[in-house]
C-alpha cells in the first residue's frame, strides 16, 4: 500500500493501545487472552504500550478480586502493561481499589454500571466520578463487550447509551473519562449534547467507529477534535489490526 | 507486482439511492480498493436501497433500477463485475432479470432477504443459477432467533437447505461478520461442498478467522468488505498473522472467486 496521504493530519496516536483487555469471557472463547497474545499483537501494530483492564471483573460482584487477577496477569510485564483495575461503587470498601490504583500507577480504573446495577445519573456514580478526579484517575466506560445481534441469551447487561456518558461527565467538575467501543452516533450524541468544558473532559476510542470508505472516524476527527480520540482495539475481543486499519486507510 | 485480490462483497450507489453524495462515495470506494489493492470488486445494488420500494423487499421495478445503473458502472470501471440483484417473490422477473444482465456480462446472482433462503420459490433461481455457473451471494443473519423488522433473515441452515437441493450451484454465504452468532455458521458449514463463506462484515472478532480456517477450509473462504473495508484489510493481515501460507491466503485472496466467477485471474 502506498503511504497514506492523510499520514500528516491530525489522528490518534498509535504509540498507546487505551482499550484492551486480558481475561476471559463467560459467553464464547476468546482465543489466546493472555498478556504475552497482547503484546505479540502489539509487536505486530508497533504499539508500545497499553492500558490493559480485566474480562472476568465486569461479572464479578466483587471487583476487587478481580484486580488481585488482573495485577499477578500483568506484574512480569509491567514495562509496557499498565493496569486498570475495576471500581463497583456499589461494593463496600471501594475506595481501597482507587487507592491500590494510585499505588500501583494505573492510568485509569474502569466501572461498568450495567453489569454491576448502578444507574449513571445516581449517587454511586457520582462518588465514584469525583472521588476518581480527586485521585488523578480517568474512568474508562465500555459502551458494550460484543455485538448485540450475537450475544448469548444470558448476557443481558444493556449497552451503555449516550445519556449515561453524559450523567457521568456533570456529576463531577473535574471527571476525566474515556468511552470504549462507542460508534459515530453515540460519540456525536455526547460531544453535540455537553458544554465544550464537558466534552473536552470526554475521549473515545476508535475501536468501534466505522472507517473507510463511510469514513465515520474521519468525519469525527474533523467535527469532534482529533484530539478527543484515542487508539484502541478491543482486545481480546476483536482483531487488533482493525484499529490499525482505520487509521491507514483514513481518506 | 502483488497478487489480485477480489472483493466478493460489495455495493455501489446511483442516483435514485437517496444520497446526494453517491458519487463521491463510489469514488471514496474505488479509490480505497486502489490503496488496499483489490484487483476485482464483484458488487450489487439493492434496487433504490429504500427510496421507493424497501432494500431486502425491492420491488421488480427497483431491482431493474439498480441493476442497469450498476451495469453502467461496469461499463465506466473495468475492474467492477456484476451480481444481478433479484426479488424471488417475483419469480419470472427474477428468471428474465438474470438472463438480462448476464447476457450484459453480469457473474453472479445477489439474494438479499426478501425470502427466505429455504423456500421452494427459490428453486427456479437457484435451478438457473445451476445451469448458467452463476454463483449465488445470500444475505445471511448467522444464526436466526427469530424474526427481525425489515428483512425475512435466513441463516446457514436455510441457505443449506437450499444448495442441498441444487448440489450443481454455487452459494456464498454472505457476511460472516455481518451480525449474529458467526460460530453457529460455521459448525454448520463443515461438510457443505457447494456453500463457500465471504469473509466480509463489520465484525472483526478474534476467533472467527481460526474457525473459518478449522471448519470451512481456506478453498471454501472468499474475501469481502460489504460496508467496511477497513475491516476487510484487517481480516488480511489477520490471517497473515494466524500463519495462513501463501497457498491457503491465494485462495481465499482470489483464486476460489476467481475460479467461481471465471474472472480470467492470473497470479
Amino acid at each position: 500500500m502506498s503511504p497514506s496521504a492523510a499520514a500528516a493530519r491530525p489522528q490518534p496516536s498509535r504509540d498507546v493501545d487505551h482499550a484492551a483487555l486480558v481475561g476471559p469471557y463467560p459467553f464464547r472463547r476468546l482465543p489466546d487472552p493472555t498478556p504475552p497474545a497482547l503484546l505479540a499483537g502489539m509487536d505486530r501494530l508497533g504499539v508500545r504500550a497499553a492500558w490493559v483492564g480485566h474480562v472476568p471483573s465486569a461479572w464479578y460482584r466483587d471487583a476487587a478480586a478481580g484486580n488481585e487477577e488482573l495485577y499477578a496477569l500483568l506484574a512480569p510485564h509491567r514495562a509496557r502493561l499498565f493496569p486498570v483495575p475495576a471500581v463497583n461503587p456499589t461494593w463496600p470498601d471501594w475506595e481501597r481499589e482507587l487507592r491500590r490504583a494510585v499505588d500501583e500507577r494505573c492510568p485509569a480504573v474502569r466501572t461498568y454500571p450495567s453489569h454491576y446495577g448502578f444507574a449513571s445519573h445516581g449517587p454511586a456514580m457520582a462518588a465514584l466520578t469525583a472521588a476518581c478526579a480527586e485521585a488523578g484517575l480517568t474512568l474508562v466506560l465500555t459502551i458494550r463487550f460484543e455485538d448485540p445481534r450475537q450475544r448469548s441469551r444470558l448476557d443481558v447487561a444493556p449497552d451503555l447509551i449516550g445519556a449515561d456518558v453524559r450523567a457521568a461527565v456533570r456529576s463531577d467538575d473535574a471527571a476525566r473519562l474515556l468511552v470504549v467501543g462507542a460508534d459515530r452516533a453515540v460519540v456525536e450524541e455526547v460531544h453535540w449534547g455537553s458544554t465544550p468544558a464537558e466534552a473536552a473532559r470526554v475521549s473515545w476510542d476508535i475501536s468501534g467507529i466505522w472507517g473507510a470508505p463511510e469514513d465515520h472516524l474521519d468525519h469525527l476527527l474533523r467535527t469532534v477534535g482529533a484530539e478527543r480520540f484515542v487508539f484502541g482495539t478491543h482486545f481480546p475481543f476483536r482483531l487488533p489490526e482493525s484499529a490499525a486499519a482505520k487509521l491507514e486507510l483514513l481518506a | 507486482m502483488s497478487a489480485p485480490l477480489v472483493d466478493v462483497h460489495v455495493h455501489f450507489l446511483h442516483e435514485r439511492s437517496g444520497r446526494a453524495d453517491w458519487e463521491a462515495a463510489n469514488r471514496r470506494r474505488l479509490d480505497v480498493g486502489r490503496r488496499i489493492g483489490i484487483t476485482v470488486h464483484v458488487a450489487s445494488i439493492l434496487g433504490t436501497w429504500g427510496q421507493t420500494s424497501p432494500t431486502y423487499f425491492p420491488s421488480p421495478d427497483d431491482t431493474t433500477c439498480g441493476n442497469d445503473a450498476l451495469l453502467a458502472l461496469m461499463r465506466a470501471h473495468p475492474e467492477i463485475a456484476g451480481y444481478v440483484t433479484v426479488n424471488p417473490n417475483f419469480t419470472d422477473h427474477a428468471v428474465r432479470e438474470i438472463e438480462r444482465c448476464r447476457a450484459a456480462g453480469m457473474v453472479g446472482i445477489k439474494l438479499a432477504a426478501s425470502r427466505r433462503a429455504a423456500d421452494p420459490l427459490l428453486d427456479p433461481i437457484a435451478a438457473v443459477a445451476a445451469a448458467r455457473g452463476m454463483p449465488v451471494l445470500q444475505h445471511i443473519w448467522q444464526h436466526r432467533r427469530g424474526e427481525v423488522p425489515g428483512q425475512e433473515i435466513s441463516d446457514a441452515l436455510d441457505l443449506i437447505a437450499l444448495a442441498e437441493r441444487h448440489p450443481g450451484a454455487t452459494f456464498i454465504l454472505a457476511h460472516i461478520g455481518g451480525g449474529g452468532d458467526w460460530a453457529h455458521s460455521l459448525r454448520a458449514l463443515a461438510d457443505v461442498p457447494n456453500v463457500v463463506v465471504d469473509l466480509s462484515g463489520s465484525g472483526v472478532d478474534r476467533g472467527m478467522l481460526e474457525l473459518c480456517l478449522d471448519r470451512v477450509g481456506a478453498a471454501r473462504l472468499v474475501w469481502g468488505t460489504d460496508l467496511t473495508m477497513d475491516t476487510g484489510l484487517a481480516k488480511l493481515r489477520a490471517l497473515e498473522a494466524l500463519g495462513a501460507g501463501p497457498e491457503a491466503l491465494a485462495d481465499v485472496r482470489w483464486r476460489t472467486a476467481n475460479r467461481l466467477f471465471g474472472l480470467g485471474l492470473a497470479a
